[in-house]
């Protein structure tokens, strides 16, 4: 940031504002005269989409909330009236149920593009933590809002994920029973739910505040990892971003829309349309889509206990990802040995997820059914996840730690300004590079 | 708007352009995003409507046999109450002579039920100052009496005296037999 | 562009990764050519007053559906939709079919629970009056509500359509308990009950007899009455009765492709007029 605004109140009434509360300054140095690296690439135009994503299901989620009924004998019911009966019912709550599917999709783009350019490293270790605290917040709110519909999947989905507390020592029973408010998940537990899934999207919003606040003090990273030197590496926010933001927001709405309205239901699971029977358990019982890696490395430890650490480790370990990682160098452009960890590091997270849908002693090779090694079944999917759940640790706890000091990086542009100067060739990903024809 | 924005950049965009078309492709997708929240804008206000479920039940059937004479009988309709009164000859006669009376809202007796139906009086039973529930054969006139802010009906229950503006509405209802009334 | 199509590709395994095969797996369930099928598709009211004729005559009398109110009959889109009756509450083919059903009331006089004929703002009416009855009626089993039926199974109408249409003679060496019938669309694992050689049959056990036969449902339009004719059928109705807003659906999403498409490529044009000459 550059330190000092450029906003100039140019009326008598922005004047009077301004020197009483300046928030017209706020959006203007924010969103308008922001100086951006003039080379970010489409990658970097899902913190805008997550925007659009968190808006989208705040508005639909207040509006279902009206017609919503947070009680075991009427939920399902009331879900089903909303999508028959209310005006534009069936709109509101399909945008809902795959907005946040889309929500999720977006973030994990999100974290891997941090991931791969170093946008964790300092000075924005806090903007990091930021994004991981809404992570955390945004899946507590997936669970709790998928329990809502009170389907088969709701409810069991909720037995199994609030048990997993039942696994700590001593206190595990006392807190599974004060989470679900009873000796089941029931009433109590689908309305103390209801209220915190309505909560916990304004944490999320509040915390997305100070995101975007951590963001502005050091200001972007960039494809290149490079610090910007000069006014010549950026250009202002708006019209700039404003308009590649905006067409990738209309691009992703595109997607989305392919889901909302043509298949609403293919990432839903059809036994949620069941209504929730505390008798009978799903044959086969899954998570959403995007929970399946954490549901893959739960199954992959026999131990109860093991099990929910790790799985819970392994969101633990990106809160300390910016000091595991000890390499100088941010971008993994430059990192030649480090970009092939990641991709492996992208595949593993893709088994991991998988493997999350699949029964732990379901054969990864169809075919090959006899190769048993003390007693183990190494064809099956849960070793393939024990497999995958090593790569996923061992690339934060050991490769980047010592990748960092033994790699040689290659040469790194002076400037963000440099390599297009020179390079015209190695322009990023996403950038125009044929000028434009007049007219 | 270009040029306060860039500020200190050199402007790409001084160079000599048609500025009609450069602006026309801004203005048109602006236009574009301010007609999708637009367009999006309906469903989201629509869905607090009357939903299907609601207005299927808007209508409702009543056996008058179950009024006494003199008497009323209040049932809810539409989340609402509504006064079915059986009026005596006496309270039409009173009704009618009326007719020709000062009132904020002037209305004959005649059009205020079904002809030939006199002593049937079905009203909506909401004080139409700000919703009360009137209390029946109260007030000076001996319709109905709004106890909230003093609003007096007649018979007929058009407003005589108090705050209230309008006289009661009569539903929409039609009697599918002598004894059985369709309202709604 | 790499992980895009990686993510891209994620969402295809979250798609693909749903139950995989185990021993004793039903048969996936044949496409069925359903007219409201692909992204244009639309429901085919004549098939659908068949449906409805096969549900009335052969599935309510032990399957409730009441998610639905008769006036979901005449609504747009559904069976007995008439443009000339807006308000399907007035619709006097869905009154006639109301008042054919029986349904509970309370006396507002006496409060005694009377029957009294149907309006089209009433619920189908529950075969059972509860739970335990309806378990009591049919050997221990329940039979599920249908309402949603076509969305609360994979497959949705495919399946309905294999499961009706698809009881089978057990297989020599598989044994049947009494009260159930084997039929190789049905959830389930026969390995317990397999006796035979190789492995054991795919499918399961079903409470519900076969239902349909041929003719045993005279359709007004004069469709051979077929068992698999009355299965695509009524696998369309509970298809529509699951989804009544579907075309509405459909409708609106081209609507807003069309837009959307537009509006990507102003904004793209807008971009590159933006950042013409800016070398980056």
């Amino acid at each position: 940031m550059s330190g000092h605004s450029t906003y100039e109140p140019k009326t008598g009434i922005e004047r009077w504002l301004d020197t009483r509360l300046p928030i017209v300054r706020l959006g203007w140095d924010s969103i308008v005269d922001y100086p951006t690296p003039k080379n970010l690439n489409y990658w970097w135009t899902f913190g805008g989409i997550l925007a659009v994503c968190l808006g989208i299901q705040i508005v639909t989620g207040v509006v279902l909330a009206m017609h919503y009924v947070p009680h075991v004998d009427h939920a399902f019911a009331s879900v089903e009236r909303i999508m028959r009966d209310v005006n534009y019912g069936w709109l509101v709550r399909y945008m809902h149920a795959n907005g946040a599917s889309m929500f999720f999709i977006a973030v994990y783009i999100h974290m891997f593009r941090g991931l791969y350019y170093g946008s964790y490293k300092a000075p924005r270790e806090v903007l990091w933590i930021l994004g991981c605290i809404i992570y955390l917040l945004m899946m507590a709110t997936a669970f709790m809002g998928y329990v809502l519909p009170w389907g088969q999947m709701s409810f069991h989905g909720a037995v199994v994920i609030t048990n997993l507390f039942g696994a700590l020592p001593i206190v595990g029973e006392a807190i599974t029973t004060w989470l679900w408010g009873g000796f089941a998940v029931d009433n109590a537990t689908l309305n103390r739910f209801f209220s915190l899934h309505f909560l916990l999207p304004f944490m999320i919003a509040g915390v997305v505040g100070l995101h975007i606040w951590a963001l502005h003090v050091p200001g972007n990273n960039n494809p290149t990892g490079v610090n910007v030197k000069s006014k010549a590496d950026t250009v202002p926010f708006h019209p700039y971003y404003t308009v590649k933001d905006g067409f990738a927001i209309v691009l992703f709405l595109i997607l989305f829309a392919t889901f909302l309205f043509f298949n609403p239901n293919a990432l839903g699971h059809a036994d949620n349309y069941i209504p929730a029977n505390p008798l009978v358990t799903p044959a086969h019982i899954v998570p959403e889509w995007y929970f399946l890696p954490f549901y893959a490395i739960l199954r992959a430890v026999p131990d109860k206990l093991g099990g929910v650490i790790l799985m819970f480790g392994a969101i633990a370990v990106l809160f300390v990802l910016p000091w595991l990682d000890t390499s100088k160098v941010r971008s993994m452009r430059y990192r030649p040995t480090g970009k092939l960890y990641f991709m492996i590091f992208v595949v593993a997270c893709l088994v991991l997820g998988y493997c999350g849908g699949q029964l732990p002693d379901n054969h990864v090779i169809p075919g090959l059914s006899t190769f048993i090694l003390i007693d183990a079944d190494l064809n099956s999917m849960v070793w393939l996840s024990r497999l995958a759940t090593l790569y996923y640790f061992g690339y934060f706890l050991v490769i980047l730690p010592l990748l960092g000091l033994t790699e040689t990086p290659t040469a790194q542009p002076e400037s963000i300004s440099t390599p297009v100067l020179s390079h015209p060739a190695g322009m990023p990903a996403g950038a125009v590079a044929a000028p434009e024809k007049k007219g | 708007m270009a040029d306060t924005v860039v500020g200190e950049n050199p402007d790409p965009h001084a160079a000599g352009e048609d500025p009609n078309r450069r602006d026309f492709i801004h203005i048109a997708a602006g236009a574009a995003a301010v007609g999708a929240v637009g367009a999006l804008a309906w469903p989201f206000i629509d869905q607090m409507n009357p939903s299907a479920d609601t207005l299927a039940l808007a209508s409702v059937e009543f056996d008058l046999s179950k009024v006494a004479l003199g008497q009323q009988v209040t049932i809810k309709w539409r989340g609402k109450p509504l006064f079915i009164r059986k009026r005596t000859e006496a309270e039409i006669a009173a009704a009618v002579a009326d007719d020709g009376a000062n009132m904020p809202d002037p209305e004959a007796d005649e059009v205020r039920h079904k002809p030939g139906k006199a002593e049937w009086m079905i009203l909506i039973g909401a004080c139409t100052h700000l919703g009360c529930v009137p209390t029946f054969a109260g007030g000076d006139y001996g319709g109905w009496f709004c106890p909230c802010h003093g609003s007096h009906y007649d018979t007929s229950g058009r407003i005589r005296r108090g705050p209230a503006p309008l006289n009661l509405p009569v539903p929409e209802y039609e009697f599918l037999s002598d004894t059985t009334v369709k309202v709604g | 562009m790499l992980r895009k199509g990686i993510a891209l590709a994620a969402l295809g395994l979250a798609l693909v990764g749903g139950p995989a095969l185990a021993a004793g797996d039903a048969k996936t369930p044949e496409p069925v050519d359903f007219s409201f099928k692909g992204p244009f598709g639309k429901f085919d009211q004549a098939q659908l007053q068949r449906g409805y004729k096969v549900y009335r005559e052969v599935c309510a009398a032990c399957h409730g559906m009441e998610l639905l109110s008769f006036r979901n009959l005449g609504q747009k889109g559904g069976p007995f939709y008439d443009p000339d009756y807006s308000n399907p509450n007035d619709n006097p083919y869905v009154k006639t079919i109301a008042a054919e059903y029986q349904v509970n009331d309370i006396d507002s006089e006496t409060g005694d629970i009377i029957q009294r004929p149907g309006t089209s703002a009433d619920a189908f009416p529950s075969p059972y009056p509860n739970e335990a009855a309806a378990r009591a009626g049919n050997g221990g089993a329940l039979p599920p509500d249908l309402s949603v039926m076509a969305k609360a199974r994979k497959y949705g109408p495919d399946y309905i359509h294999a499961l009706l249409a698809g009881y089978r003679e057990p297989p020599a060496g598989l044994t049947v308990a009494p009260g159930q019938y084997y039929n190789p669309y049905m959830a389930g694992d026969t390995t317990p009950f397999w006796t035979g050689e190789g492995h054991a049959p795919e499918g399961g056990f079903i409470a519900m007899p076969p239902q349909l036969a041929p003719d045993k449902v005279t359709f007004d339009d004069g469709t051979p009455s077929t068992i698999d004719q009355q299965a695509k059928d009524v696998a369309a109705f509970l298809y529509w009765a699951a989804e009544p807003k579907m075309e509405e659906r459909k409708a609106f999403g081209f609507g807003a492709m069309i837009y959307l498409v537009i509006f990507a490529g102003l904004l793209y044009a807008s971009y590159r007029r933006i950042w013409r000459n800016v070398a980056h």
